[in-house]
């Protein structure tokens, strides 16, 4: 055996010995099981995988992997994310987030993420309401949902992440449900191996604010048709789409953003020099 | 791949003890997972149940891999695995509470033990290897007595005594 070769490691092997602490029935166990195993079937060490998040249920996986993890300010894990990768392009950079960090505390980074196109992964595990602080409406909650901060519902349009992701420019976009591991596991590969921003929108239930989310292991669907390369082609799709339909939509090839070395790679003393009073 | 896909891909013996293998195996991961939730939760009844649940089939799994000697079942079981779903006797997570009670745990178990079953029956009756035929017939009557085991078990809970049941004194309510 050559004393160079990488270790294979196992789904396990990139859990932390920190339990979650979800609620029992939550989608996000299931995301932790699809990350473990994509990056299981990618055959990356954890010491080469960085695992970056906001706040929020969702934004609690870092943890729970035994990667480099950073949980970090809410709606913020995208610039910090980008900023690591731009200065470790040999890092594997994975962003967690959920609908209520992802698209309303951080929308305006999702937009500009996209847009900049720098090689990361992004899942987003949106169960349309904010759980962590006990089920106030998100960006992607029904317009009708009744809550009792909203009663008979917020009456707002709910926000399309695939929309505004191919929109703006996202050079992989996909959708996965948490029930089904493997195919979400299959999915986060093929995102991951995808070069430049990969958007993977994971509809992850709810059981606690949401119970009515039980019902979408029966409401979704594997996508009719393959993923296409055309962005025109993949918006029209998208005017027929249900909310349900699972897998890969759009494969880009846009180059990813990576700035020069010499940019990337500033010098601590001028850095220093520069901020001396 | 669907559980139909699964059975027209087994095409031999080898085939056939490494998705049961498979199968076994990822029963044993989901309870351990539930048995680990309910330990969060302070549920300790459920904990013992799961792990319990957990030991009989990491038993079979072992079965299995014994009985399959120089196949290499670990080797053949990918890091994702072969199922785009989920495998047949897998439990259903979504399903889990924080209330649950042991019926809920057997109803749960039960469930996938008669997936199994439907499972291994269907590829008796679909395959045309015989070898794989009394094979698959050979899980069948294993999963068909498990099935009964846990309607023997649930006999001993009242139908009233589950999560849907149970009085939440901190309920989740939504708040602003």
């Amino acid at each position: 055996m050559n004393a160079t070769a990488p270790l294979a490691c196992k789904p396990g092997d990139y859990k932390s010995q920190i339990k979650p602490i979800w609620c029992p029935g939550c989608g996000d166990y299931h995301v932790l099981m699809a990350l473990t195993r994509a990056l299981a079937a990618l055959g990356l060490p954890p010491e080469r995988i960085a695992v970056i998040s906001g706040i929020g249920c969702s934004s609690r996986i870092p943890a729970y992997t035994n990667c480099y993890g950073f949980h970090g300010v809410h709606g913020r894990s995208l610039p910090l994310a980008a900023g690591l990768k731009i200065v470790r392009p040999d890092l594997t950079v994975i962003v967690a987030s959920g609908d209520g960090d992802g698209y309303s505390i951080g929308g305006n980074h999702f937009l500009h993420a996209c847009r900049r196109n720098v090689d990361l992964t992004y899942l987003v595990m949106d169960n349309h309401i904010y759980g962590m602080t006990k089920g106030q409406p998100s960006p992607t909650t029904e317009p009708d949902f009744d809550t009792a901060l909203t009663p008979g519902g917020t009456g707002v349009r709910p926000f399309n992440p695939l929309v505004i992701a191919l929109a703006s420019g996202a050079n992989f976009v996909a959708r996965a449900y948490a029930g089904n591991p493997r195919e979400t596991a299959d999915i986060i590969v093929s995102a991951v191996r995808h070069p430049g921003f990969s958007f993977v929108e994971i509809l992850s239930p709810c059981v606690t604010y949401r119970p009515d989310q039980r019902a979408w292991k029966e409401r979704v669907h594997t996508a009719p048709v393959e993923a296409t390369d055309d962005a025109a082609r993949a918006a029209r799709r998208l005017m027929t789409d249900d909310g349900f339909n699972l897998g890969v939509l759009f494969r880009g090839d846009r180059h990813p953003f990576q700035p020069a070395a010499a940019v990337a790679r500033a010098d601590r003393a001028d850095l220093e020099k520069g901020f001396e009073i | 791949m669907s559980d139909a896909a699964a059975i027209q891909a087994i095409d031999s013996p080898a085939t056939l003890i490494a998705v049961a293998y498979e199968i076994e195996t990822d029963a044993v991961e989901r309870y351990k997972l539930l048995a680990e939730q309910m330990e969060t939760h302070n549920n300790p009844e459920l904990v013992r149940i799961f792990l319990d649940l957990a030991r009989a089939e990491g038993l079979h799994a072992e079965q299995i891999r014994r009985a399959a000697g120089d196949l290499g079942v670990e080797a053949r079981r990918g890091p994702i695995g072969a199922w785009r779903t989920d495998s047949p006797e897998s439990a259903d997570l979504s399903s889990a509470h924080y209330l649950m009670r042991p019926r809920d745990a057997l109803l749960m178990a039960l469930a996938g033990e008669q997936r199994a079953l439907a499972f291994y029956t269907e590829l008796a009756a679909a395959s045309n290897d015989a070898l794989v035929k009394k094979l698959a017939a050979d899980f069948a009557e294993e999963e068909r007595e498990h099935v009964e085991l846990c309607h023997r078990l649930l006999l001993r809970y009242s139908p009233t005594a589950g999560a849907a049941d149970a009085d939440d004194p901190d309920p989740p309510l939504a708040v602003d």
